[in-house]
């Protein structure tokens, strides 16, 4: 129906552990009680990072829901940044994109990736 | 009793999640600065830590956001994060109901605010306790201000609200201790999250250490859509060090560690005002 909708289902997911394992066990039922979209739904469901920034999810809201998918971090910016690429820039509130799509804005520090490697 | 100890600091996630990711020099160096400021802190003896933290949704929501709230429970549950992700072991930090309800029956004075019985604490306040009450053994009288969900509290209503917050304070017999956290300028968790406007930092904490009411309040800087422009999403949160400046008093700062680490997302800061000087003048 609306961000609202969106960003509600994720702040009460976001903070309550039983609805937590509700959704792990079935994504969709737990969206029933909200009026949600067939696109909302799916980019819920999946999820769809990109397709949740694009939509307006506030950021403090979204950055939760990819740690809940053990999303990493650098993984969680490409996939807001494909997001945009993707589907455009993002539709409304106060959480949208000012860089360019190939900017490079938080490098990780090259001796943690020579550690990782 | 009163206020015997008010600082700021930063809270970002990545400070302690992403520790691994950043230039060991210069997130060394931050971190001794936000240990000193607990080292400080605890010298000081509160009876409970006031934190001013703009929370990102651990408990206030679109349907009913207070624009100033305080906690009045005996313990908090925190983080409310994925402790792997945080790098932050889940637990309970301990509160004092009874010294919370006077202390909000004081600011209500003054300030229109909101009361809660129950609270999750999320990064904006485990982040900072991590650093500076590392045991978790210090009863912390938990604050919001509403920095994420516009229509967000007028600076000036902030500034009042940390006038309300001092003369609690003065009121209650226990020694009291306010950390306000948050960023400065950042865009946090976005893609462009680690841009950080560090000139327009700088210049924000001078007029912080300076407690420099008009210049911390000047519309002309530091209306909505022009921190919004200069120093994004993240930006809002220069309510929680403002009013840490109102409680102070007219006490002068002193900014111990500010400098950008983009993977954290933020000049990663660490400043404290010098109460004493204040009260020995007086």
């Amino acid at each position: 129906m609306t961000l609202y909708a969106v960003q509600k289902f994720l702040y009460e997911l976001n903070r309550t552990p039983a609805l937590q394992t509700a959704y792990s066990n079935d994504r969709h039922a737990v969206l029933e009680p909200f009026d949600l979209t067939d696109e909302e739904i799916t980019a819920l469901t999946e999820p769809d990072i990109g397709k949740l920034f694009h939509l307006g999810v506030n950021g403090q809201i979204l950055m939760h829901f990819a740690a809940f998918h053990q999303i990493e971090w650098q993984d969680y910016l490409q996939r807001m940044r494909d997001g945009i690429a993707a589907y455009g820039p993002v539709r409304e509130g106060v959480y949208a994109m000012t860089t360019g799509l190939d900017d490079v804005v938080a490098p990780v520090h090259s001796a943690s990736i020579e550690g990782s490697s | 009793m009163s206020l015997v100890f008010a600082g700021v600091c930063s809270h970002a996630p990545g400070i302690t999640g992403r520790a691994h990711l950043a230039d060991p020099d210069v997130r060394d160096r931050f971190y001794e600065a936000f240990h000193q400021m607990g080292d400080d802190l605890r010298a000081a003896k509160p009876d409970a830590v006031v934190i001013i933290a703009a929370e990102h949704f651990a408990n206030f929501f679109m349907n009913n956001m207070p624009s100033f709230a305080i906690g009045m429970a005996d313990s908090y549950e925190g983080p409310i994060e994925d402790p792997g992700w945080l790098g932050i072991e889940r637990r309970q930090v301990p509160g004092n109901r009874d010294m919370s309800q006077r202390f909000i029956t004081e600011v209500m004075k003054g300030s229109d605010i909101s009361y809660a019985e129950e609270w999750k604490f999320d990064h904006g306040i485990m982040v900072p306790l991590h650093f500076l009450t590392p045991d978790f053994d210090i009863p912390v009288i938990p604050v919001n201000i509403n920095c994420q969900g516009p229509p967000l509290a007028p600076l000036e209503r902030a500034w009042a609200f940390g006038e309300s917050l001092r003369r609690a304070c003065d009121a209650l017999p226990e020694r009291i201790a306010i950390i306000g956290t948050g960023g400065i300028s950042h865009w946090p968790a976005t893609p462009d999250s680690g841009k950080i406007n560090q000139a327009w930092d700088l210049e924000f904490m001078d007029r912080w250490c300076r407690n420099d009411r008009d210049a911390l309040l000047d519309q002309s800087s530091y209306n909505d859509l022009q921190v919004y422009t200069d120093a994004g999403q993240g930006g809002f949160e220069i309510r929680t060090y403002l009013t840490v400046s109102a409680a102070a008093n007219g006490a002068k700062g002193v900014v111990h560690f500010c400098e950008p680490i983009p993977i954290f997302a933020v000049s990663c800061t660490v400043a404290t005002y010098d109460l004493a000087a204040v009260s020995s003048a007086r």
